[in-house]
């Protein structure tokens, strides 16, 4: 029994450290700010995270906008409101689906990646041998990585829900005939920049910074071994799309709550 | 004698675990002191210690007249543009070029010009051997042409210490003849001080002017290469002579076999 006790104070000791490590990893990296010697890094990373996500974005936001105007079509046109179809696509886009479902697959992507690499280069003592060329790994490593993060993400969303629209238009306009005046002129009436687009962008900016955060810290704490990397990597995604779920309800209560 | 490293009354441990229990050794200035040790006992620990990347529970580790562990971060980085470490693993920079590597340090710490550093990279791989290899990546280099290039980018800002830690592990014979010329090499011409962690006897003590023995959390024997070779201790003697048993045991401790498997049966 006793042990029983011990083994669960170890254990919320042993999570309480991870956590204060992991904010001090995050106030070193946010104040880490990328030097003018460091742009270079921080542009290089914008292109790994970022620009190579780019495919999976644009296809998933493609192929997720074509399915939200097939779904809404069948059920807008019972009820003769199909010409509703660019405003309901648009919507879901930019408040919901854009960042959220851009995050799950920025974690899948980008967060297993950087996880990887830096558990790796844990691993192999480069931090170590970082530290003992007297340079900052948090500011060598972490921060590029991380402003990389919350540069790409938001712009990454906005690709993903501007594509989406595109889908949308695709398979509601050219395919199912709705007519492209009410899909275009409805969707800019009804969608508001403040609160569609730019709470849109908030979220974004939310779930990049804990995606990102998450992602580094998780290889930064990794146990260097094959078995602790891998099972980093796993934790990486896993607790990312926890998290970006939950937050999702959080801040749509925030913005879109009932007042 | 002048020491560059000094280490008193440290005590160091992982969890419950001790790992140094109060020991004090010295780093002479512009030699090479060897600490040998088997396998497991913290030798890379010492070298962390020193370096400052651990904190020791108690005692003190001098770099240069100055207490590693009570100066700030910012002191401590600037501390150890005098040091180097060459790690068992070469911990070269896998995304960047040899040049590249060599390069990283003098990039990161001075204003030089590319030319420069151009020609400086270029001196640092030809003492090491690998001017050749300057374009190649880490990938591309076998296990010593990447401890060499390591070892070529931890002499590039001519540090008064260099540390090695495990130097000579997994080496064939023709790189690790190479790794002990170039550590005896590089140590009289640079005039660095250098201490090198290994548990392969025969190497380093042709090259190491003085020699610590760590097993059992402690100092267990020290001195010249001559003097260790004619150490009394049985331990000392164990260790270099690479008997299977002796002070420290062939088996693991553990409960009686016999107790064992009839418990077991039982």
């Amino acid at each position: 029994m006793i042990d029983w006790v011990a083994q669960i104070g170890a254990r919320t000791i042993s999570k309480i450290a991870a956590t204060g490590r992991a904010g001090l990893m995050l106030f070193g990296a946010i104040f880490a700010l990328p030097q003018l010697k460091n742009i270079r890094l921080t542009i290089q990373q914008i292109y790994v995270v970022g620009v190579q996500s780019l495919l999976i974005i644009i296809v998933s936001g493609l192929f997720i906008g074509m399915v939200m105007a097939l779904q809404g079509y069948t059920i807008l046109v019972d009820y003769g409101a199909e010409g509703s179809l660019g405003p309901m696509v648009a919507l879901s886009l930019l408040r919901e689906l854009g960042p959220v479902v851009t995050a799950l697959l920025f974690a899948g992507r980008a967060g297993s990646a950087l996880t990887a690499e830096i558990g790796l280069m844990k691993a192999t003592e480069q931090l170590s041998s970082l530290e003992m060329m007297a340079v900052d790994p948090l500011r060598r490593v972490v921060a590029p990585r991380f402003w990389a993060g919350m540069i790409s993400m938001p712009m990454l969303a906005l690709i993903f829900s501007a594509v989406g629209i595109l889908g949308g238009h695709f398979v509601g306009v050219d395919w199912l005939g709705v007519d492209a005046g009410s899909y275009w002129s409805i969707m800019q009436a009804t969608v508001d920049w403040n609160e569609d687009v730019v709470n849109g962008i908030i979220k974004s900016v939310v779930f990049a910074t804990v995606v990102t955060w998450i992602a580094i810290f998780k290889g930064y704490d990794a146990i260097p071994t094959s078995e602790g990397i891998s099972k980093a990597t796993t934790e990486t995604v896993v607790f990312s799309s926890l998290a970006v779920l939950g937050l999702d309800f959080v801040l749509t209560a925030i913005m879109f709550g009932i007042e | 004698m002048d020491n560059l490293v000094t280490i008193k009354n440290m005590t160091f441990k992982r969890g419950s675990r001790t790992i140094y229990n109060d020991i004090s050794l010295n780093v002479p200035r512009g030699k090479i002191t060897a600490v040998m040790g088997p396998s497991g006992i913290g030798k890379t620990t010492l070298l962390k210690l020193i370096g400052g990347q651990l904190t020791p529970d108690s005692g003190t580790v001098e770099f240069n007249g100055k207490n590693v562990h009570a100066i700030s971060r910012n002191q401590l980085f600037e501390l150890r543009r005098d040091m180097s470490m060459l790690f068992q693993s070469g911990a070269l920079f896998t995304d960047i070029s040899v040049f590249d590597n060599v390069a990283f340090p003098l990039r990161e710490h001075t204003h030089l010009s590319e030319s420069v550093i151009k020609s400086l990279v270029a001196l640092k791989l030809q003492a090491v051997g690998l001017r050749g290899a300057a374009n190649l990546m880490p990938s591309e280099l076998s296990g010593g042409m990447a401890r060499r290039a390591a070892l070529a980018r931890a002499i590039a800002l001519d540090p008064k210490l260099i540390m090695f830690d495990e130097p000579f592990a997994g080496q064939d014979p023709i790189s690790m003849g190479v790794l002990v010329k170039l550590i005896r090499a590089l140590n009289d011409s640079l005039g660095v001080t250098s201490i090198v962690v290994t548990h392969d006897v025969t190497e380093v003590l042709t090259i190491a002017d003085y020699v610590y023995i760590l097993a059992e959390q402690k100092i267990i024997g020290e001195g010249t290469p001559e003097q260790i070779q004619q150490s009394e201790s049985d331990l000392v003697q164990q260790f270099l002579q690479g008997k299977a048993d002796g002070p420290v045991p062939f088996h693991f401790s553990a409960p009686d076999l016999s107790e064992q498997l009839l418990g077991a049966s039982s």
